[in-house]
């Protein structure tokens, strides 16, 4: 634990020289408080009690045909994929006290705004569970002339999607390209090749080299090999070192994946921009969002579970049985147990394996997850706009920071899951400010544990008052989270780690999901994972034991 | 220029007063008199400057130049006077009260035109703050010359000082003239130009505190004063470029009788001979002249084609259409039971409802019984809306920035359908199909993706031009053919025929459905209005 100057926080997350800006005690910090979803549950009965956790025999017994440990995306969707496949015996217990792990959305006055995920990419026609998840949430206007789908208006991201402050000035999109040279923009033009070259790119199969899930792209030697390199060196390789074009592919790689380009697989790097391409030359996929971000589909999720998802539940302990699972763990201060057919585990592998004493008999992928801070800034008014700047966009990045900007909780035009209508342009709004940690992960947990409310708040302000001087003045609330193991890291090696390839097989009763098992935290990956693990469970079930 | 040869003995007090009385000591080091011929010429084009500039930002807010101009040269020339007058009542530390008065016109001058712009959204008598900037100038100014006259006069005799102050006044006067036309207006725009000539003020007042150093007790206040006003011009200065465009807005040909800033935009009435005009952001809304044409081509047809295939609307209701307008129209069709106006901007209702102008054209259709008037973005309140509206009259501003586009996508044509009648009928204005052919088709287009059945109709509207609508139904439909039974100026039979034909320059061109996440319509809009401008 660290107790940080509110000037050396600002300096350690954003540099010294938006720190010097912050001399003296700095005026009164808007009111706000820190979130912390089950962070201290979590550490008080899996890390502290030491190994084996924190185990007491049930005070109570429940029965389920299968358990669900994890009531993220992925343990969500594997109970949605259960129920749509007729197992309706379904427990989900959560550790945090709302479901929805790094999806969850925050309300209030009328607005929902994201904690952590808040978009998924249109899927294309092969992504047919997102396809149908998206249609129950109605979400669909049907498929275009070559069978796509088409995602309903209101969740296509509205124009304009995202802006960039960059010299003084926001211009629109995410590149900088306001007074590039020649050469800048060649190198723009030929990466942008090289990616529709591998947009274009199929296997014998006919699997593409990069798609959504990663379990649908081509294991072909020639592209996995790219997970061996970092992006930065793939770039490198090519001659592509147009300043530009590199701040373009990094900001791509902090924001999808809280790393650097230098620290990111080559081939994950290639994904963010070679999967949402229908087809060479196409513009990528539209971006699809509500308001409280992924909360959306997390809320639609859990909804159709009731009272079958449990939170607040710090489960220590899933081990194999005679003829099933035992699931235990702590609902509060009360020692619970469930017996199963069947378990999910859709965790973080270093919980899981925490847990599940059958995974100490595995190999277990090096997972690197990456530290998250979040912050919530509740507005009375928009910051005025400057005359000539590009208008405010959904996405507000910031060139000259390691922060990734700010979305907009009113952007879209839709409704709140709560069913309040949003979409206005002026008035109060909640802007969600972003911050991927992307040095080393234990570093970030201990030097940022130290940080509170006020220095993140502190440091929200400072990043964005740089782009809108009368930001200050203008809100009224912060309110921040801060993902200590936020998501998994794709650094080079991560995606195709054979240790993780083999353990998205179920181990006895027990199956994995979590995005872990990609190395990539994406909704698609969550899914893919989830539905993965149910159809597992489904075909384990059918079988006479 | 001849330096001057102050060898004669001090004049006897002339209009100067007593403080020529005691000789002041040579100082041989300096002639800074000559200094101080060249103060003169520049606080002369300085003061001409800021006359200029309040006639001319009079002309341009207010029009009527002759007047203006008029109005400001005659004050200004007698505040000078004011300002000569009062020289006389200033004593003591004549040195120090020249050094302040140069501060203060540069202040107060350097600031005026952008003060003015700002105040000109603000206050409800703009001429009155106008004519205050000028007699306060002109008083400043008319205090400068004097006071220098009698910082000289100990130096030379009266017959030179006369004649070269006023040489150089003159002098500067015509360099004003010829470099305000010529040069700052076209170069630096008004609100720099203001700015600028203040910074020449303030570097007079600082330069006298070197020229007059031995005659001002404590130069280091006065030098700190100096620096005070330099720091606030040249941060005006660092404003000015966003100050500027946002200005140039606001110039209108015809006299302007009601002008405010709203939080959404800029409203502003002008008043013409052939009547009034409604301005929102700079883009004309309406004349009162030909805007009969507008509205009764935007209602009627709506309310005809609503009763062909059902029954007499009962219940209206207009997105947009703040000024009253439509909704007189609407409100003559005696079966109108209740109207709902959504208007974002409640300063635009505000307005037609008590506008005395206003309010007698839309015959007071803001504050009749049957209207409801609901100031929100249309889009989200349309989410949450009562539905079964018999007529929908969508009436917004010209789709220009994309929070406007909105209001034009396929979603919000969609969300629409869900809230009318199945025989309903609904109209929306959607720019020009001459000016902007492809954006009033993109809208025809977007209507049709969104499941309308769509008949294009225009009409000419001498202020605007050739205008186009969109009337359409749920279901298939004809144009209809009849007008109804109210006071019109405009429709018959044959106009409302004319209406549904399209002559070759406007008919149709392959365009792309507007959508939320393309806002093509801005696009073309942008593309296709730029050509006229």
């Amino acid at each position: 634990m660290t107790a940080w100057s509110r000037r050396d926080f600002i300096a350690a997350v954003l540099g010294a020289p938006l720190a010097a800006a912050c001399r003296g005690p700095g005026p009164a910090l808007p009111a706000g408080e820190l979130y912390t979803p089950g962070k201290a549950a979590g550490h008080r009965r899996l890390r502290d009690p030491g190994p084996g956790g924190d185990v007491r025999k049930p005070d109570v017994w429940r029965q389920a045909e299968v358990v669900v440990v994890g009531g993220g995306a992925s343990g969500l969707a594997a109970a949605w994929q259960l129920g749509r496949r007729g197992v309706a015996d379904v427990a989900v217990v959560e550790l945090d006290d709302v479901v929805g792990g790094t999806a969850q959305a925050g309300a209030g006055d009328g607005f929902e705004y994201p904690w952590g995920a808040h978009y998924i990419v249109a899927p294309q026609a092969h992504q047919r569970h997102l396809i149908d998840l998206l249609g129950e949430l109605g979400g669909l206007d049907g498929v275009d002339a070559d069978g796509a789908p088409v995602v309903a208006e209101v969740l296509r991201c509205r124009a304009p999607e995202e802006r960039l402050f960059y010299r003084g000035r926001w211009y629109d999109g995410l590149y900088p390209g306001a007074g590039a040279d020649a050469e800048a923009r060649a190198q723009l033009a030929a990466f942008e090749r090289a990616v529709d070259g591998w947009v274009g790119w199929r296997d014998d199969a006919g699997r593409r080299a990069f798609t959504l899930p990663t379990s649908a792209a081509t294991t072909a030697a020639e592209v996995t090999a790219l997970d061996g390199l970092s992006m930065a060196a793939w770039l490198d390789a090519r001659g592509l070192t147009s300043p530009r074009l590199r701040w373009w592919v990094d900001y791509a790689c902090r924001d999808d994946y809280g790393l650097l380009a230098a620290d990111t697989s080559a081939w994950a790097g290639l994904a963010y921009f070679a999967a949402r391409r229908a087809r060479p030359g196409a513009e990528a996929q539209p971006v699809v969002t509500w308001p409280g971000g992924n909360g959306a589909l997390i809320a639609h999720l859990a909804g159709q579970l009731g009272d079958r998802v449990t939170p607040g539940v710090a489960v220590t302990r899933v081990a194999a049985v005679d003829g099933g699972v035992e699931v235990v763990g702590y609902h509060g201060e009360r020692a619970v147990g469930w017996r199963a057919r069947r378990a999910i585990l859709a965790i973080p592998l270093h919980v899981a394996r925490h847990v599940a004493p059958a995974l100490g008999a595995r190999a277990m992928p090096a997972v690197d997850r990456g530290a998250w801070a979040v912050a919530n800034l509740h507005l009375t008014t928009r910051p005025r706009e400057r005359i000539g700047d590009a208008p405010p966009a959904w996405d507000n990045v910031l060139h000259d920071s390691a922060s990734l900007g700010y979305v907009v909780a009113t952007h879209q035009t839709g409704r709140t899951t709560a069913g309040v209508a949003q979409g206005r342009d002026r008035g109060p709004t909640v802007f969600t400010w972003y911050y991927p940690f992307t040095g080393p992960a234990a570093d970030a947990r201990r030097d940022l544990d130290g940080a509170g409310r006020d220095e993140w708040a502190a440091a929200a302000l400072a990043d964005l008052t740089r782009a809108h001087p009368d930001l200050p003045g203008r809100v009224r609330r912060v309110d921040v989270t801060y993902w200590g193991h936020g998501m998994p890291r794709p650094r080079p090696g991560a995606v195709f780690d054979p240790a993780l390839a083999a353990l998205r097989a179920p181990l006895g009763p027990i199956h994995l999901a979590g995005t872990d098992l990609s190395g990539l935290a994406l909704f698609e990956e969550a899914l893919d994972h989830g539905v993965r693990a149910a159809d597992e469970v489904v075909a384990a079930l059918a079988v006479p034991a | 220029m001849p330096p001057a040869a102050p060898v004669e003995p001090p004049a006897p007090a002339g209009a100067g007063g007593a403080a020529a009385a005691a000789p002041v000591p040579r100082r041989p080091r300096v002639r800074p008199e000559l200094l101080l011929y060249l103060n003169v010429l520049v606080v002369a084009s300085c003061g001409l400057v800021y006359e200029l500039l309040a006639g001319t930002l009079g002309s341009y807010l207010l029009g009527d130049s002759v007047t203006q101009f008029s109005l400001v040269i005659g004050l200004y020339l007698s505040a000078m006077g004011v300002g000569a007058w009062l020289s006389r009542h200033v004593d003591g530390n004549l040195a120090r009260r020249f050094v302040d008065v140069e501060l203060a016109v540069a202040l107060i001058g350097g600031l005026s035109a952008p003060v003015l712009f700002l105040a000109f959204g603000q206050v409800d008598n703009f001429q009155l703050v106008l004519l205050a900037f000028v007699f306060v100038i002109g008083t400043l100014v008319g205090l400068e010359l004097p006071l220098l006259m009698r910082l000289l006069e100990d130096q030379v005799t009266f017959k030179d000082l006369v004649s070269r102050v006023l040489t150089f006044d003159y002098l500067g006067a015509l360099a004003a003239a010829l470099v305000f036309p010529l040069v700052l207006v076209p170069r630096l725009g008004l609100v720099r130009t203001s700015l600028v000539i203040g910074l020449g003020n303030a570097a007079v007042g600082l330069w006298g505190t070197w020229i007059l150093a031995a005659q001002l007790r404590r130069p280091t206040g006065a030098r700190v004063r100096a620096g005070v006003v330099i720091a606030i011009l040249v941060a005006g200065l660092g404003y000015a470029d966003r100050f500027t465009s946002w200005a140039e807005d606001r110039m209108y040909a015809d006299d302007v009788v009601y002008a405010k800033t709203s939080a959404y935009q800029r409203i502003v009435v002008t008043r013409s001979r052939a009547g009034f005009q409604l301005f929102l952001n700079g883009n004309l809304q309406f004349a009162s002249a030909d805007e009969y044409r507008y509205h009764e081509a935007l209602v009627h047809p709506a309310m005809v084609s609503a009763a062909v295939a059902g029954h007499p609307p009962r219940r209206v209701l207009i997105l947009g259409g703040g000024d009253g307008l439509a909704l007189r129209e609407v409100l003559a069709h005696p079966g109108v039971e209740q109207v709902t106006l959504v208007d974002l901007d409640p300063a635009m209702t505000h307005l037609a409802r008590t506008f005395p102008a206003l309010v007698t054209l839309n015959h007071g259709s803001m504050t009749d019984p049957r209207v409801r008037v609901v100031n929100d973005d249309a889009m989200v309140w349309l989410e949450d809306a009562p539905g079964g509206w018999d007529v929908a009259i969508v009436d917004f501003p010209d789709p220009n920035t994309l929070a406007l586009g909105k209001l034009y996508s396929r979603r919000f044509y969609q969300l629409l359908a869900t809230k009318v009648a199945p025989d309903a009928a609904v109209a929306v204005q959607a720019t020009s199909p001459l000016f902007a052919r492809r954006s009033y088709w993109c809208v025809m287009a977007t209507m049709r993706a969104a499941g309308w059945q769509v008949q294009p109709y225009h009409v000419a509207v001498p202020s605007f031009g050739e205008w186009g609508f969109a009337l359409a139904m749920r279901h298939e439909f004809a144009p209809p053919r009849t007008v109804p039974a109210v006071p019109l100026r405009f429709l018959d039979g044959a106009a409302l025929a004319a209406m549904f034909q399209f002559a070759a320059d406007m008919t149709p061109v392959p365009v792309d459905v507007n959508q939320l996440d393309n806002q093509i319509l801005v696009r073309y809009y942008e593309d296709e209005w730029r050509r006229w401008q």
